[in-house]
């Protein structure tokens, strides 16, 4: 094993602020890479959160995914990165136990 | 959308853990491995949020545990595991997670990775496990600085007592009990093909630790023959500590 320091963390780590903006489970959902195709569950991205907002990566190459930003009441959603985001909306949040 | 949960109960895990079982009166229930957000607000409205995976099993009672390190320096962290006193009220978001989890209707061999804390959220698989009289064969590898830095200890030696379903290995990385047969040191490949199952019979594997960790134990479970798509993995920060 390396010593390696990460920065990075992974798409679970933002579920929660993206539980604000989706009805639905985000770390479940399919999402595909618009850089290099990749088709991976969002909970598998590499998540930076040391800045004001949250950056997504794509686990595979490193393309910026997504990117959410908070100004005041305001929330700014980049989600150029990903060809698609496949959501389940067979069981909301609410209902998910 | 924020919940408030009410402190039932404290209980020390080690020096720097605490468990914390909340109350929250319109819990919607969870799965093993999801975990809340917990916001603390102080009075001039800075408010901090961090996440903590849920340690309990799925139960009808709307409770949640959850189980904190402390960090030292930690905004949060401290807080929760030194002055929440019962009574106090948190605030909740959650549950969060659909993909780190496990659901009693599975049945395949299950391997847990925990790395320190990790262990958090495989206690409540294991937990749920045993609460809903589930079939599926468990091993836990759990890779701790040493015994007294152990989450769970006792519940753990009694779950995986004589012919359990459950097995346990530990892997100290500092300091080992009197005796004990592997010298100190960090999951390997040997440990790996010790400790966990076969990757012929096709286990679902859920990894839990700092990022390092997680990145070091995925790569050694993938080349003893795990595919990647059967390996969960869950990282927890902060991120870039210094050592």
């Amino acid at each position: 094993m390396s010593s390696t320091t990460y920065d990075y963390l992974d798409g679970n780590a933002a579920a929660g602020e993206l539980s604000r903006i989706f009805v639905t489970d985000v770390t479940a959902a399919e999402g595909q890479c618009a850089h290099c195709g990749a088709i991976k569950r969002f909970a598998e991205v590499h998540l930076y959160m040391q800045g004001p907002g949250i950056v997504a990566r794509c686990a595979v190459c490193e393309n910026v995914l997504l990117r959410l930003a908070k100004v005041g009441q305001r929330v700014f959603l980049d989600m150029r990165g990903m060809t698609y985001l496949k959501l389940d909306t067979s069981h909301s949040l609410k209902s998910s136990a | 959308m924020w919940r408030v949960g009410t402190v039932v109960a404290l209980h020390d895990e080690t020096d720097m853990a605490r468990t914390l079982t909340l109350e929250v009166p319109d819990w919607p229930g969870h799965v093993a491995g999801q975990h809340v957000d917990v916001r603390l607000t102080a009075s001039d409205g800075y408010s901090a949020v961090r996440s903590y995976s849920i340690a309990s099993a799925p139960n009808p009672k709307a409770r949640v545990e959850i189980t904190v390190e402390r960090l030292a320096n930690g905004e949060v962290s401290p807080y929760l595991t030194q002055d929440v006193a019962i009574g106090d009220q948190l605030e909740l978001r959650g549950p969060i997670g659909g993909w780190f989890v496990w659901r009693p209707q599975q049945t395949e061999p299950i391997q847990l990775i925990a790395g320190g804390s990790g262990i958090v959220p495989l206690m409540a698989m294991i937990r749920s496990r045993s609460s809903a009289g589930g079939t599926a064969p468990f091993r836990l590898l759990y890779s701790v600085r040493e015994p007294r830095a152990v989450f769970y200890g006792v519940e753990l030696q009694a779950l995986s007592n004589h012919d359990s379903p459950l097995k346990v290995t530990y892997a100290y990385t500092r300091a080992t009990p009197k005796d004990w047969p592997r010298p100190p040191g960090r999951v390997d490949a040997a440990l790996i093909a010790n400790a966990t199952w076969p990757s012929n019979l096709g286990p679902r594997c859920y990894v839990c630790g700092p990022t390092s960790f997680v990145e070091a134990v995925a790569g050694l479970l993938a080349g003893v023959g795990n595919s990647p798509d059967k390996i969960r993995t869950e990282r927890f920060g902060p991120t870039g500590d210094p050592k």
